[in-house]
Parts: C-alpha cells; sequence; structure tokens
C-alpha cells in the first residue's frame, strides 16, 4: 500500500488539531489532518465556547491572556457563524470572602494588564437584573467572549486547506510511531512530524500519557434574548475545577447570539459512559436556578455530555514527547481548549521553526511529567 | 363562571368560550402564534403540548404552549409576527 508523504500529519480536527495544522501550514508545512469523526466534533462541539482568561496559575494565566489575544487579532476573519462576541466574563461574589477574592482578582488581573471593573451589590443587580438580588458584588471581565467552536474549527481547517493542508476524516489512528501514522483502514502516512490532538483520545496514541477523561454536562434552553448579557460564572468555580476527585457542580450560563442560553457546569472523573446523569444534571440546574431563580421558568431544549482531556498538573501538554522524537503534543486543555487552542498552536510552530515564543513553552512541555515522576 | 371571556392578543380585543384555550384566542385573532427563525408562520400543529409550534408570550412570560393554557379575562397574550 502506498504511503502518503508529509512535512507534518495532526491527528485530531478539534479546536487544538485544527489550530496546529493552520498554523503549521502557515509555516509552509505540507500537512495532512486526520480525524476519525467530524471538524470539530468531540469536545470541541460539547463545551461552551468561553474566551476566557484564568488565573488558576501563572502558567494558565499567561497561556490563556495569550490565546485570547491571538482571538481578537482574529476575529476581523472571523465568518459570522463563529458568532464572536465580546460579552465579557462576569465573576459572581455569592458573599463578602467571595467579595474580597473578587479583589485579589482584580489585582492580579491589573497588575498583569488586563482591566476589569469591581461592581457593587447595585451595579450588578443594574447589569443583570435576572440574578438573585442579594448577591455581594462581581468582577467583570470585559475582553472575555463567546464564540460557537465548531464552526471556528471548520474556519480554521478551512484556512489550514486554503494554506495547502489536506484533511482526511473518517480514518481511525491505530499508531503512531516515529513519523509514521497508520490508520485502521490500512492508510500509512509518513511525516517530518506528528502531532498527537487527539483530546481524550490522545493516551490510546501515546500509551504512557497521563490524561483522563473529566465528564461535564450541558444544557441549552429555547430563546431568551437579553435574560442574561454576560457569561456568568459563579467564584466558587475553580473550587470546582480544582477538586480532583469528586463529582462537583458550578454555576455558569453563557448568553449565545441567538437569544438562546447554555447552562452548566459539571466535572466527573470516572464517568465513562456519555449518558446524561440525571443527579448530576439536578444538581448542576439548582446550582444555576439559586444564582438565576428565573432560569427555573425557562424551557430547556436539550442537554448533553462532553469529555474534557485532563491532566494531573491542569495544564495543557504542549509539545515535544520525550519518548518519541517526531512527535508533538497538543492535548490535555481540559475546560479550557477553545480558548487555548490559539496559543498552543502558537507555542507549537514556534517550537517548529525554532523561534523564541512569545510565552514561556516550559510550564507546557510533556517533558515535566516525566519529571514528575522522578520526584515521586 | 361567565359564559365568555375576554383576552387580549397583541393588544386586540378577543372574546372566547369559556374553557377555550389560549390557541383558540389567537386562532382567531392573529392566525398564528409566532414566526419560525426563517420568518414562518407557526400555530398548533399537535394540540397537545408536544410539538411546541403554538408558542405565545402570556403576560410577560416567553413560551408558553398557548394549546395547553385556558384562556383567562385579561390575560395579555403576544405573538412575536
Amino acid at each position: 500500500m502506498s504511503v502518503r508523504v508529509y512535512d507534518a500529519v495532526v491527528v485530531g480536527a478539534g479546536i487544538v488539531g485544527a489550530a496546529c495544522a493552520d498554523r503549521l501550514s502557515r509555516e509552509h508545512l505540507n500537512v495532512a489532518i486526520v480525524d476519525r469523526g467530524l471538524v470539530g466534533g468531540g469536545a470541541t462541539a460539547a463545551g461552551m465556547g468561553h474566551i476566557v482568561t484564568m488565573d488558576d496559575s501563572e502558567a494558565q494565566f499567561a497561556l490563556t491572556r495569550f490565546s485570547q489575544q491571538l482571538w481578537i487579532e482574529l476575529r476581523p476573519e472571523l465568518p459570522a457563524d463563529v458568532e464572536y462576541r465580546q460579552c465579557g466574563t462576569l465573576w459572581v461574589a455569592a458573599d463578602e470572602p467571595e467579595m474580597q477574592e473578587v479583589i485579589r482578582k482584580h489585582r492580579y488581573y491589573g497588575e498583569r494588564g488586563v482591566a476589569t471593573s469591581i461592581l457593587t451589590r447595585m451595579e450588578l443587580a443594574e447589569l443583570e437584573p435576572k440574578l438573585r438580588p442579594d448577591m455581594a458584588g462581581a468582577l467583570l471581565v470585559p475582553e472575555d467572549a463567546v464564540i460557537y467552536p465548531p464552526c471556528a474549527a471548520r474556519f480554521v481547517v478551512a484556512r489550514a486547506e486554503q494554506h495547502g493542508a489536506e484533511t482526511f476524516l473518517g480514518g481511525t489512528v491505530e499508531r503512531i510511531d516515529n513519523g509514521s501514522v497508520l490508520l485502521t483502514n490500512g492508510t500509512r502516512f509518513s511525516a517530518g512530524i506528528v502531532v498527537n490532538a487527539a483530546g481524550i483520545a490522545a493516551p490510546a496514541l501515546t500509551s504512557t500519557l497521563d490524561i483522563k477523561p473529566r465528564k461535564g454536562h450541558l444544557v441549552i434552553t429555547d430563546r431568551y434574548p437579553d435574560f442574561v448579557r454576560h457569561q456568568i460564572v459563579e467564584l466558587g468555580y475553580l473550587k470546582s475545577a480544582h477538586s480532583v476527585t469528586a463529582d462537583s457542580v458550578a454555576f455558569n450560563v453563557q448568553p449565545r447570539a441567538t437569544g438562546q442560553m447554555l447552562i452548566g457546569s459539571s466535572r466527573q472523573y470516572g464517568a465513562d459512559h456519555s449518558q446524561v446523569d440525571d443527579i448530576i444534571l439536578s444538581r448542576m440546574l439548582r446550582r444555576a436556578f439559586e444564582y438565576i431563580p428565573g432560569l427555573a421558568r425557562t424551557s430547556a431544549l436539550r442537554a448533553w455530555t462532553g469529555f474534557r482531556a485532563a491532566t494531573p498538573d491542569k495544564l495543557p501538554l504542549i509539545g515535544p514527547w520525550p519518548e518519541d522524537r517526531r512527535l508533538l503534543l497538543a492535548t490535555g486543555h481540559e475546560g479550557l481548549g477553545i480558548t487555548t487552542s490559539l496559543g498552543t498552536a502558537a507555542l507549537l510552530a514556534d517550537h517548529v521553526v525554532g523561534r523564541t515564543p512569545r510565552i514561556q513553552p516550559e510550564p507546557f512541555l510533556p517533558a515535566r511529567t516525566f519529571l514528575e515522576h522522578v520526584h515521586a | 363562571m361567565p359564559d365568555q371571556v375576554q383576552l387580549r392578543v397583541d393588544g386586540k380585543a378577543v372574546t372566547v368560550p369559556a374553557g377555550a384555550t389560549v390557541a383558540v384566542a389567537v386562532a382567531l385573532a392573529a392566525g398564528f402564534c409566532r414566526r419560525s427563525i426563517t420568518g414562518e408562520p407557526r400555530g398548533p400543529v399537535c394540540g397537545m403540548g408536544i410539538c411546541f409550534e403554538c408558542r405565545v408570550m402570556i403576560n410577560g412570560e416567553p413560551h408558553c404552549r398557548s394549546c395547553q393554557i385556558l384562556a383567562e379575562a385579561n390575560m395579555d397574550v403576544r405573538t412575536n409576527g
């Protein structure tokens, strides 16, 4: 059987793989994108599409902010169906201790060049009248935005194709080995570099990777234009995202361009079935109703689940994989892959062409997982 | 219980027999309940609360299924057409 030869083969056509393929093809590499399903069909289609700067760690802040700036640069080129809207994020404080966190966050972002504003109870009630009126206040991050991720992935793949990339859908990758990519249908690729951007499927191809699927639920409502105007997230969200073992829910609601709302969020390890879990779903919705009681009277159209690719240290794996000199990783983005896809692709491309990256790549290098084993 | 109920559909007064659904009032007053996102007129298809095609706003609350709600005196019903 003939072998297809490329400079780079990207495994995975989610938003991360799409962005990597686009970036590498614009570096004049001859690129193939391979996915067993659709473009943007996995976690990319299941998530909310929140372009958000996060401050869980310095590294996370650097990557999310850098990526957000790349989205802002890309915005004029995005087609209308990507529905990029700069609605801002409201981090809502339910009580005074959480209000202290608002102040800390405001200072942290400000010291790093991101303007935010602290809202009092009254100002918050004016901006989002459907929120329970006894909230302590909120932090508004005005540059945060929302997009419709599957269309964003499709746009990014189309742009890669304009630069000569070729897309192969419907074939499952069986093996990646030293620049060779073998599909279960017998197709074989040979490449100078291979990028494993397969999300939760990444460990099936790179066996020693420590990535676990972390299940999430979302609900979409009927159209209620202006019911909420910002992406609204409870400040306790990070507590939920942090919890390593227990199932957790956190209030997170997003207005869509259609007037619909996405309601989240949940996080579960060890739940490998994609069925909607009624108990988690009702916990998640009860949490949302605590913040916005009126949501309980809206109609939900659909609930679904997806799986985030979670790493133990909550940072993605971006860069060369020490066990295979032709293999690069771009996976493990947990709930931030839509935001961080563009930064990931930029870091990866900088590595490939030997350019100085715009943010420090070290915190994301896959080699760190080996160091952890040594110290453990 | 009165034999007739008067309510408003898109601001227009309409009278229906007591026990009639809001869908009846809408049919008399407006002809259809809503427009789809592509602009097509929509109205009650199933008449039993399943198809959601007969949604209207009632007293400020959007997406009410008019085939499942009885007309009441002084209701303010809005189609989006």
